[in-house]
């Protein structure tokens, strides 16, 4: 694989497909889109020396006196965009930050998954990971009121009017164009809301896919009027919107998670990793669920993981290990549960990885299966049973993250400095706010 | 990429001399030629890009005419577009004689009948005798521009899709592990790992689209393979 060949690939495509505009694009702390328009002209020189820009402008980048970074595109990443005009087609391609001076640039969440994914191949393992992701679909946002699902014909109804079944495909058709293969997708239990399952690729890939995925839903669901939004808890009393993200590690051909023999399946490799990811999942979870608003879909009843514990068949738990089919090692894998769609996919990733590999490297034990309903225990017995909770606010979490060696390392201290400096002014936000909950409940009363 | 007819457009007429109303026609045509009797002498007034195509007119000297075709078609380097002239009473002759020529077109023809076949097979000629395309059923792949396309439509594709789809049909009913397709198209040094050829044929198969996306095959336990088998059908 030769760069040169690459970027005379990308420049050769520009060209014959009559690209009119190339959006590099990156990724903010927050895991928010940005993209730096070119014009074609400016993209050879852009592949070879990259674009310096301005980073104090992009949230958690850097700080005002060592303003300018520099966005070197990644040529394997070049895809034309299916949606827009096709007489005026544009290209995207996702870019690596580096400082003036050549170093990766510490703010840059993909650099910080290129680096746990190196580290774990030179242990000569590879992570790949499958999201499970919701989201819902609404009508045209009115600023005050209470957003309205699409169709709001209730759980059970047949609409016979399925613009959410033609809004998936049409999304669908747009994912497979970009190459982000979709396994399953389909409607969920809550009015509006959809999922749609993608196929495992590597760690950093599917971080790009799920930025490109995010960008893609909103984008078709937009040019139909229709709001499409990841928001972890969007309506009150009905279940929010998770990203179930499936785990495996690979040693080339050989899934490293499957052992045979075992009454699981898993190898003594997969226990310690579910060990490590149990073990620090607290630490971990201000930054898989980084909202104030994703703790509200972290509570009972609503198939959302509360407990810190794992098991076979359990919906409460955080973390399941789904019964691979017959003959197949290579099902093999570790379902996450609590994280939302709403988080930087690179940074939670970069997490999930180093909080297994933590525990594979140190020989973590791995705590009994809890295969019992844990919402209808109560915390005393959990806690004498070892099983804790995850935090219940984002501003628990932030306390929790903040005492953390593994994720202070994981995410370089450049991010973990911002994250909790960003965030805690989030919460600080959030504190000022009087909610209709304590009017309803003190006002009259009190 | 232009409309009239490329630099290499010097057309070989057999015999010498032609026609008047085929030197007429070319001559209105726009075409350049030149007439020769032998396929020395062919090779000999050979224009620095190549000759564009041949006309053999057989009505003259019918058996002239196939030995110079004979001769030509010998020549493994040059797959020159051959357009025979013949006279109805003929026809038997091209029998048995479908390698030696193209396209045929009965005495005496329609100057506009001449043009229009000689420009449907220059435009052929330019897909048959390049290197640079790689054909499969719909798919083409394009290497000089790096563009493919299915049943006409354009594929966009990341560099190593395009580069493992390019691998792939160029080698068409050969089974290959995941290891040599990583080998081959990605080099030892790339980190993903050989499930890494799985992912990249999944994205592949996605943007062939549904209904093409069985020209990759998974071969169980051992790899994939582009198109039909060699052995099978």
């Amino acid at each position: 694989m030769s760069s040169e060949q690459q970027r005379e690939y990308v420049l050769r495509s520009v060209e014959e497909r009559g690209v009119r505009l190339v959006r590099l694009w990156f990724t903010d702390v927050l895991g928010t889109l940005k993209s730096l328009a070119i014009s074609p002209a400016e993209l050879d020189n852009a592949l070879s020396d990259g674009m310096t820009f301005d980073g104090s402008s992009i949230d958690g980048f850097s700080r005002v006196q060592e303003a300018d970074v520099l966005a070197i595109p990644d040529p394997d990443t070049f895809e034309v965009l299916p949606w827009g005009d096709p007489k005026v087609p544009e290209a995207r391609i996702f870019c690596d930050i580096y400082n003036l001076d050549g170093t990766p640039f510490a703010g840059d969440p993909r650099q910080v998954l290129r680096r746990h994914m190196k580290a774990a191949n030179e242990a000569g393992l590879t992570f790949y990971v499958a999201p499970d992701i919701e989201f819902f679909y609404f009508e045209p946002l009115t600023p005050g009121a209470p957003p309205v699902p699409i169709d709001n014909g209730g759980f059970f109804d047949l609409t016979t009017n399925d613009i959410t079944g033609e809004l998936r495909k049409k999304t669908i058709r747009t994912l497979e164009a970009m190459g982000i293969p979709v396994e399953y997708s389909f409607h969920e239990d809550a009015p509006g809301q959809q999922e749609i399952d993608l196929r495992h690729t590597d760690a950093l890939t599917m971080a790009d896919s799920m930025m490109t995925f995010r960008h893609a839903v909103r984008e078709v669901a937009a040019r139909s009027n229709v709001h499409a939004t990841f928001m972890p808890k969007p309506l009150e009393g009905i279940q929010g919107s998770g990203m179930h993200v499936h785990l495996s590690l690979f040693q080339n051909d050989e899934n490293a998670f499957y052992d045979g023999d075992d009454p699981y399946n898993l190898s003594p490799t997969a226990k310690a990793f579910m060990a490590g990811l149990l073990r620090h999942a607290p630490e971990i979870t201000a930054v898989t669920n980084q909202t104030v608003n994703s703790y509200k879909r972290l509570v009972p009843g609503f198939e959302a993981p509360v407990h810190v514990s794992w098991a076979r068949n359990n919906r409460s738990g955080l973390i399941r290990v789904p019964i691979a089919k017959k003959g197949n090692p290579t099902a093999t894998r570790l379902e996450y549960r609590s994280p939302d769609p709403t988080c930087n996919p690179y940074l939670a990733f970069s997490l999930m990885l180093a909080a297994g590999m933590k525990g594979v490297k140190e020989g973590y034990e791995l705590p009994d299966e809890a295969d019992a309903n844990l919402f209808e225990i109560s915390d005393d017995v959990l806690a004498k049973l070892g099983i804790g909770q995850l935090p219940e606010s984002l501003a628990a979490a932030l306390a929790t993250m903040e005492n953390s060696t593994l994720v202070r390392e994981a995410l370089g201290e450049h991010i973990f400095e911002w994250f909790l400096r960003n965030k805690r002014q989030e919460w600080r936000a959030y504190k000022t706010h009087v909610s209709a909950f304590e009017r309803d409940r003190y006002l009259s009363a009190l | 990429m232009s409309e009239s007819l490329p630099a290499k457009s010097m057309l070989v007429v057999v015999p010498n001399p032609a026609t008047p109303e085929l030197a007429r026609t070319l001559d209105l045509g726009g075409y350049g030629w030149k007439a020769v009797n032998t396929p020395t002498a062919a090779g000999e007034s050979e224009p620095d890009g190549g000759w564009a195509g041949a006309i053999v007119d057989a009505t003259i000297d019918p058996e002239a005419a196939w030995a110079f075709l004979r001769t030509l078609r010998k020549q493994p380097e040059t797959s020159l577009p051959v357009l025979v002239l013949i006279g109805g009473a003929q026809l038997s002759e091209l029998e048995h004689r479908d390698d030696l020529f193209d396209d045929f077109c009965l005495t005496p023809f329609h100057p506009a009948e001449i043009e229009a076949r000689l420009r449907h097979l220059l435009a052929g000629e330019v897909q048959l005798i390049s290197a640079d395309l790689v054909e499969y059923g719909p798919l083409s792949l394009n290497l000089e521009t790096y563009q493919a396309s299915m049943a006409g439509r354009p594929l966009d594709m990341t560099y190593m899709e395009y580069e493992l789809l390019k691998f792939l049909a160029q080698n068409p009913g050969k089974v290959f592990t995941r290891e040599i397709l990583l080998s081959r198209v990605w080099g030892y040094e790339y980190y993903g790992g050989a499930r890494t050829v799985d992912v990249h044929i999944r994205r592949l198969r996605a943007k062939l689209g549904e209904e093409h996306a069985g020209l990759i095959q998974t071969v169980r336990s051992v790899g994939y393979r582009f198109g039909e088998s060699r052995w099978e059908s």
